[in-house]
């Protein structure tokens, strides 16, 4: 994910000379070398100063530019909450602050780089965006429209690299602020978005093969909502799966909330990451598992 | 007033023979992980090990006074041979590193023996060692507090915040040592932030006593803090290589955070026997 962002912010920062990136001591991947080279005075690294990049890209954006701020998620949008929420938010600034390794990705680096409540954090924002890509294909056009957006600030979170392509047979095109059916079924639907939807990928081949007809989505834009697909994917499905690599909070909150408002009939069933530090290491699939985010786990929950 | 001496004396040579050993247990769990951060460790390990065996007393162990914190976590493996030497933690606790079942992570974790503070987060440490400090003093301990920063995070704004406070509450049983290697993540720190220094002038500014040393120089660091005039925080620039000790390490960004293959691994050990012998 990370190289499709550069690659694709460098293609637009060769076209649109108001694009910045602003980064804090984060080695560029990809492309972004190419960015630093080429545009040179539109990239910036403040350094080990986080606070610093946030301030800097809401300067640039008062005077008319489109920046993106650029680090590892807990780093973009912890460490400088109050930066994001004045600053971008209140101010209404069309920055982007990219999140590297949301979720529980970076496993073994330990709780103080778990983004594991980013998504929630973000939406709490007046007039913030969040939009979290399933794959590379998806972070492609996510980048493109934060590239171009001048609605205000986007919390894009992304993986790191070498997440699958998912999306290359999806059904329905990648819109802003709409939730993308990647297959379309009629019994079930599973609702996820970010790196984890490669596992609702996983629990929607095994349901299709013990015959069930499953609907995939990716529901991207998490802020603002598609209020009205959720609500379409509630009445038309006997049944509704989320899962989310977040905590309690967010999207499943979201679409629990819709389902009483819309006193769907379907059953519901949400999968998140638990309201809690995990203080175990090992990979990112098994640090999900010991959240209870594994397919084999979720399969025998249902 | 007689004035006794604070801190107990160094051998250089010993200190020498044991940053050896900790150097080839680094390496040595490197093998059997993906990736971990040896050359942040390797910058560090004798102004760590200086503070645990000698500086601190009874090591720091749960029964001295004394404590340290890791503010640049990314550096704990420095950290973690060092407590195994001492027993505190166990070599299957090192063998579990960064697995499943293990209870070592890539950054320190408060809770684990030894630790006391989390950290990994960079520019926390200082203010967490300020407010320990602190609390000795004002619960009538005798506790003093070490803690090593990196030059990366002295750039957070939450370091200066932290110089500040040190000097305004007048802790002067906190100790800050700054590995100061010239690298940080995107390169030479001399090249990307010129205005990054001088830095100890900027120190004395703050109110702080100085001192700048070879921070691969044992009797050199000792011998800054054994010297300080004391009344105020002290914080000891160290001038560090970042992957001091394994020439194809030394000053080369990517070991930051590599492991390195079998023969790689072979390499660094026969330099390290070479320099021993
Ligand atoms: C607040 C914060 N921002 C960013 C990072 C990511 N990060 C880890 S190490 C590092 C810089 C490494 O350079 P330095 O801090 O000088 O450490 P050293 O040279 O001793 O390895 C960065 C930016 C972090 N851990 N914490
Ligand atoms: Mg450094």
């Amino acid at each position: 994910m990370r190289n499709q962002f550069a690659e694709t912010l460098y293609e637009m920062g060769k076209k649109d000379s108001s694009i910045y990136i602003v980064v804090a001591d984060i080695s560029p991947a990809g492309s972004m070398g190419k960015f630093r080279d080429e545009c040179g005075e539109r990239f910036i690294n403040v350094g080990v100063a986080e606070q610093s990049m946030i301030g800097i890209c809401a300067g640039l954006a008062l005077k008319g530019c489109q920046p993106f701020a650029y680090t590892i998620a807990t780093f973009s949008l912890y460490r400088p909450f109050e930066m994001v929420r004045d600053d971008l938010g209140y101010q209404n600034l069309p920055v982007t602050v990219v999140g590297i390794g949301g979720g529980v990705i970076y496993s073994t680096l330990g709780g103080t780089h778990h983004a594991q409540e980013d998504v929630i954090i973000a939406s709490a924002i007046p007039n913030m965006s969040v939009i979290a890509p399933c794959d590379p294909l998806e972070v492609v056009e996510a980048t493109r429209y934060c590239a171009t957006q001048k609605k205000g600030p986007i919390y894009l979170r992304l993986g790191k690299a070498g997440e699958p392509t998912l999306t290359e047979n999806a059904v329905e095109p990648w819109e802003f602020g709409k939730i993308r059916y990647l297959r379309r079924g009629s019994d079930t639907c599973i609702l996820s978005y970010g790196v984890v939807t490669n596992k609702a990928a996983e629990l929607a081949d095994r349901l299709t093969a013990e015959g069930d007809s499953v609907s995939l989505v990716s529901a991207h834009t998490i802020k603002p909502l598609d209020r009205e697909g959720i609500a379409q994917a509630l009445a038309h499905h006997k049944r509704v799966i989320v899962i989310e690599e977040c905590a309690p909070g967010g999207l499943a909150s979201r679409v629990k909330e819709i389902a009483w408002d819309t006193e769907a009939k379907c059953t519901l069933h949400t999968f998140t990451l638990q309201d809690k530090f995990i203080h175990n290491y090992g990979n990112h699939d098994q640090l999900l598992a010991a959240h209870g985010l594994d397919v084999d786990l979720i399969a025998a929950a249902l | 007033m007689e004035r006794k001496a604070e801190f107990q004396a160094m051998d250089a040579a010993a200190a020498r023979q044991r940053c050896m050993g900790y150097r080839r247990r680094v390496l040595e769990v490197s093998q059997h992980v993906s990736a971990l951060h040896i050359a942040p460790a390797f910058s560090c390990l004798e102004i760590t090990d200086a503070i645990y065996n000698v500086l601190m007393r009874d090591q720091g162990n749960d029964a001295s006074p004394d404590r340290f914190v890791m503010s640049k976590g990314h550096g704990c493996m420095a950290q973690y041979v060092i407590l195994e030497s001492q027993g505190v933690l166990s070599s299957d606790d090192l063998a579990k590193y960064c697995t499943p079942h293990g209870q070592l992570g890539a950054h320190p974790d408060y809770g684990v023996a030894g630790i006391r503070a989390s950290t990994g987060s960079l520019g926390h440490g200082l203010s967490i060692a300020v407010g320990m400090a602190y609390a000795e003093k004002t619960q009538g301990g005798d506790g003093r507090i070490f803690t090593v920063l990196s030059d990366g995070e002295v750039q957070e704004g939450s370091t200066w915040e932290a110089l500040m406070m040190g000097s305004t509450l007048g802790v002067d049983n906190l100790f800050a040592f700054i590995d100061n290697n010239d690298f940080q993540s995107l390169g030479r720190t001399s090249e990307t932030h010129p205005s990054f220094y001088p830095l100890v002038e900027k120190f004395d500014a703050f109110g702080w006593e100085t001192a700048e040393v070879n921070g691969h120089d044992a009797e050199a660091i000792h011998k800054a803090v054994s010297a300080r005039q004391g009344g105020k925080p002290m914080v000891v620039v160290c001038k560090t290589t970042k992957g001091r000790g394994v020439s194809y390490m030394e000053n080369v960004p990517i070991w930051h955070y590599r492991a390195p293959n079998p023969e790689e691994y072979q390499q660094a050990l026969d330099e390290l026997n070479e320099v021993s012998s």
